[in-house]
């Protein structure tokens, strides 16, 4: 590598955010309890500084860098920036949440910045190793971020329980990423497209990499039959944690999907095509089906969770450009929904007080009639019930599989929606129908009950004119995949 | 008036909706019912300048709108009316004032946000009628389920979860189908959701056309509803509260109709002429089976609600009257005067028992006798609503079921004679319910304690009375409006896609 021609720039928010954490990292060593807020403060500071640098090396024709393993170009641009604002709007969700709990802690902060250093590389990466080192950095501050909760056994089953399962899923990438290896002799995305479409790979060894690398991606999805981790995680973490790990990871996890899938393997989207079905098909029904029986809420959202990430699979499945674009928006309304919803769980929880079930939302309505409809905004939504931004997620979805002629699996889509929406009526029911059995007052800092606001009329606001993330979806999709 | 007419009939309810629930709780409810009757009020008013603005001779859309919207998935903000929808629209924001007025002081819990939802809903009510774009028209037809939900579920009887979540699922269940048939259509007319695009398509082969009218068929259906996928109505109108009723009976149901006749039909007209015999048993089961059914219900809100089935029975009927590729004229329009109809007579009844109601807390037929006795001047009004329902000349019911029963004739006989069957069960369940209810000697002590009905409930029943009345003796006013959207209709459907 030639230091002199190395090209910085592209990379430039990533930097920064690595000396930024390390500086709080020492600072925090040096402040008492009482001042933890300077350490928040300074977390939230490095996160719009990032932001802003984003915007700031913005290129419009993809720039790569450190030799083709770092790129930077409109869909990682995009992606970043909706993973800086959920990783803030999750750090101001918990603070309330985690200072009851003892969780307000300078650990809390740095992995949290380390897991979006995580990601940042994983939606930057363009060769097999820097994807993998983004995905163990995020996977690794997640582990610890859910075992932070020392004393609870829950918390420590869930982190140990995603730990063994997520080491052995790395385990299955880092295998199907050695055959793509030895069949093509290159670990850059681009020349191992190049090499299978000039046909001088081998066809066997190709395909059986693809499945073993299919199985790593679905489990970092979240969706079946790689499934298991993800209710019981959801429900071990603390809140926080979970909020954590239920938002940006899932954007990370899909623009490492499709860059591995579109930008890597296009080439052989006949194979993956099939088994992207099959599982998608079996992640909205497992999802969906299993969601019912649940009587616990973050378990609930959790099998939600996967029903969704079968549904962002089908704009994969669709192979064009659009059904990209449209997994990219669903992706993004998803963390939407999903910050709203585990916002409210965190508001509602209390020192002493977990609000996790069902039965804990009984009566919202008379309680606090504001929150009641912010969450009735985010359960219709995820329902996919117009106007509201989840049914144009859903929309872009089955628009993108029946452009290709794929009636069958629309049609089980949208069968699997009805199935969800019981579950998610559910929810409204207990929030309007039922009486309160608890009635004490619900505090909440004002700072996040505006953030809570914003986010959850974004989905109303979303859902009237929702042209602009789109165009931007669309957009992010065509400047960075004609690179390919 | 206004050059975005239609726009202000939609958000003028929506936005008072919005400013009705800004005022909080129940501590200022007299100002939220002042807020929601202007703006259901603003809402009537500004839809009336449809009516009279509207022009007879001219067969297109009307007040037509038409602005981008979501380019990137080829949605508009597409509005228009023609004499069809004009009249759901006002019959709409008509039907939204009765029933702010009908739940004044009867509604005590959450005052803000009951009048709220009927206010967003009338909005979205009046937009599905009036867009002519499909994925507008699915946003506004999808999104009324979310506050009439809430409606059944919030203020409604003992069984409300079990028939909101009932009618909440029904009714999506048949809207996904119909949305993936939207995106079907949306490739077929050339990346446009525009409805006359669709409607435009030269060439659909026949078993496309019978995939997507068993999509189209599903959602209509249940929304209608037609014999077999009924059973959530009776369900939602007896825990419904008086407003809810009101509304579902007088308007929601229109809009399955509705749907039948903008997409259906004139989209697929092959496959309608070639499923119109099972269209037509389908109806001719609700008209007879469902009026038998309604004839030995012991609630009142539940005998209404199968009367309502097997009226709308009759307006399915009318709209699947083939001779060869033709649709029956007097059918068609037959039908859509008894959609009209239908709406002010089946709102005057559900009234009617929610007077009854707010005085006993009772909808059992057996709980009441001689109700005439102490509520003269309402026995009067619930006569003429029950005679309505069971088709007496001179009132609005009268007018729609003689013309579909003589368009039938026209083209099957048996399928009249069946049909006019009708003109005997309706007769018989609703004017037995009347006689249970209203004659008779005073039953028990509550009905004792009844008081006549207050100036407010007066209103109500005399503006829903004339509507009744003025609609029976003068349907000419209705049918002026639709004859060309009528003759449009049928021109669409006699040409074939295949």
């Amino acid at each position: 590598m030639n230091w002199a021609d190395l090209n910085l720039m592209p990379a430039l928010p990533e930097i920064f955010m690595i000396a930024a954490v390390l500086v709080i990292l020492m600072l925090d060593l040096f402040i008492s309890d009482a001042k933890r807020c300077i350490t928040y403060g300074l977390t939230l500071l490095t996160i719009a500084i990032c932001a802003g640098l984003q915007v700031y090396t913005y290129a419009p024709v993809p720039e790569h860098t450190f030799s083709g393993m770092f790129v930077n170009d409109a869909l990682s641009a995009l992606i970043k920036l909706c993973m800086y604002g959920a990783t803030a709007v999750v750090l101001v969700y918990t603070r309330q949440y985690n200072e009851t709990r003892g969780l307000f802690r300078g650990e809390f902060f740095t992995m949290s910045l380390f897991a979006l250093l995580g990601m940042n590389m994983m939606v930057s990466a363009s060769h097999f190793v820097s994807l993998y080192m983004g995905l163990e950095l995020l996977s690794l501050s997640l582990y610890s971020l859910i075992a932070l909760q020392r004393d609870s056994v829950k918390a420590t089953e869930a982190a140990m329980k995603y730990f063994v399962l997520g080491a052995l899923a790395s385990g299955l990438l880092l295998y199907g990423i050695s055959m793509i290896y030895g069949a093509t002799g290159t670990m850059e995305l681009a020349g191992v497209a190049k090499a299978i479409k000039s046909h001088n790979a081998n066809g066997m060894l190709l395909v059986f990499g693809l499945v073993f690398i299919v199985a790593g991606l679905c489990f970092k999805l979240g969706t079946v039959p790689f499934h298991m981790w993800v209710p019981d995680v959801y429900q071990g973490s603390p809140t926080a944690v979970t909020l954590m790990v239920g938002a940006a990871p899932k954007l990370a996890a899909f623009v490492f999907v499709l860059r591995i899938l579109v930008q890597g393997l296009d080439a052989m989207v006949d194979q993956w095509q099939g088994m992207l079905a099959l599982v998608a098909v079996l992640s909205m029904a497992i999802g969906n089906v299993t969601a019912i029986a649940q009587t616990n809420l973050k378990r609930m959202l959790a099998y939600s969770t996967i029903s969704h990430m079968g549904f962002l699979l089908l704009g994969l499945i669709a192979g064009t450009a659009d059904g990209y674009a449209s997994a990219l928006f669903y992706a993004i309304v998803y963390v939407l929904m999903s910050m709203v919803s585990f916002g409210i769980l965190l508001g509602l929880s209390r020192a002493g007080f977990e609000c996790e079930t069902l039965d804990d939302l009984k009566g919202l309505n008379g309680r606090n009639s504001w929150y009641a409809f912010l969450m009735l905004l985010t359960m219709f939504s995820m329902a996919g019930i117009p106007p509201l931004a989840g049914f144009y997620a859903k929309l872009s979805v089955i628009k993108a599989i029946v452009d290709i002629h794929l009636y069958w699996l629309a049609i089980v889509a949208v069968m699997m929606s009805l199935i969800g929406a019981f579950y998610y009526l559910r929810v409204v029911k207990n929030i309007y129908f039922d009486d309160a059995q608890d009635s004490s007052a619900i505090v909440m800092r004002a700072d996040m009950k505006l953030v809570l606001s914003v986010n959850g009329l974004a989905l109303l606001v979303l859902g009237v004119m929702p042209e602009r993330l789109v165009v931007l979806c669309v957009e992010a999709m065509k400047h960075s995949l004609s690179a390919i | 008036m206004f050059t975005n007419q239609l726009s202000l009939v939609i958000w003028t309810p929506i936005v008072a909706g919005l400013l009705v629930l800004a005022t909080g709780g129940d501590q200022r409810a007299t100002l939220a019912r002042w807020i929601a009757v202007a703006g259901a009020l603003a809402g009537f008013l500004l839809s009336v300048p449809l009516y009279c603005g509207f022009d007879n001779l001219n067969g297109g859309m009307q007040f037509a709108e038409n602005l981008p919207w979501i380019d990137s998935f080829g949605i508009r903000y597409s509005l228009g009316v023609d004499g069809i929808s004009m009249l759901f629209v006002i019959l709409n924001s008509f039907t939204t004032l009765m029933v702010v007025l009908a739940g004044w002081e009867v509604i005590q819990k959450r005052v803000a946000q009951y009048m709220a939802a009927f206010l967003i809903m009338s909005g979205l009510i009046n937009g599905a009628f009036a867009a002519l774009d499909a994925i507008l028209f699915y946003v506004f037809f999808e999104g009324m389920l979310i506050p009439m939900y809430l409606i059944i579920g919030v203020w409604g009887g003992p069984r409300r979860v079990y028939a909101s979540i009932k009618f909440f699922l029904y009714t999506l269940l048949g809207s996904l189908l119909m949305l993936v048939a939207l995106i079907y259509l949306y490739f077929q007319a050339g990346k446009t959701f525009d409805i006359q695009a669709f409607q435009a398509i030269a060439k659909i082969p026949l078993h496309v056309q019978i995939l997507l009218f068993i999509a189209f068929f599903l959602s209509f259906a249940v929304k209608v509803p037609m014999w077999p996928v009924h059973t959530w109505l009776p369900d939602a109108h007896v825990e419904a509260p008086t407003g809810g009723s009101m509304v579902l009976a007088a308007i929601t149901l229109k809009i399955g109709a509705y749907g039948f006749l903008r997409f259906a039909l004139p989209i697929l007209p092959d496959a309608a002429r070639e499923l119109s015999t099972i269209m037509v048993v389908l109806s001719l089961v609700a008209v007879v089976y469902i009026g038998l059914v309604a004839l030995v219900q012991s609630d009142m809100k539940k005998l209404v609600a199968y009367s309502s089935i097997s009226h709308m029975g009759f307006v399915t009927l009318g709209l699947f009257m083939f001779t060869g590729s033709h649709l029956n004229q007097w059918a068609v329009e037959g039908a859509l005067v008894q959609m009209v109809s239908h709406g002010f007579v089946s709102a005057g009844m559900f009234f009617c028992i929610g007077v009854m109601y707010d005085r006993v807390h009772s909808r059992n037929i057996a709980d009441y006798g001689g109700v005439a006795n102490k509520m003269p001047i309402f026995a009067a009004f619930m006569m003429l609503f029950a005679m309505a329902n069971s088709g007496l000349p001179a009132t609005s019911g009268f007018a729609g079921e003689f013309m579909v029963i003589m368009g039938a004739v026209q083209v099957n006989f048996w399928y009249a004679a069946l049909a006019a069957t009708t003109l005997i069960f309706g007769a018989a369940y609703t004017l037995w319910m009347y006689k249970r209810v209203i004659f008779g000697e005073v039953a028990n002590s509550h009905v004792e304690e009844m008081s006549d009905v207050n100036k407010r409930e007066f209103l109500v029943l005399a503006v829903l009375a004339l509507a009744v009345l003025g609609m029976g003796l003068y349907p000419q006013a209705f049918v002026a409006k639709m004859h060309l959207a009528v003759n449009d209709l049928i021109a669409h459907v006699a040409q074939t896609k295949l």
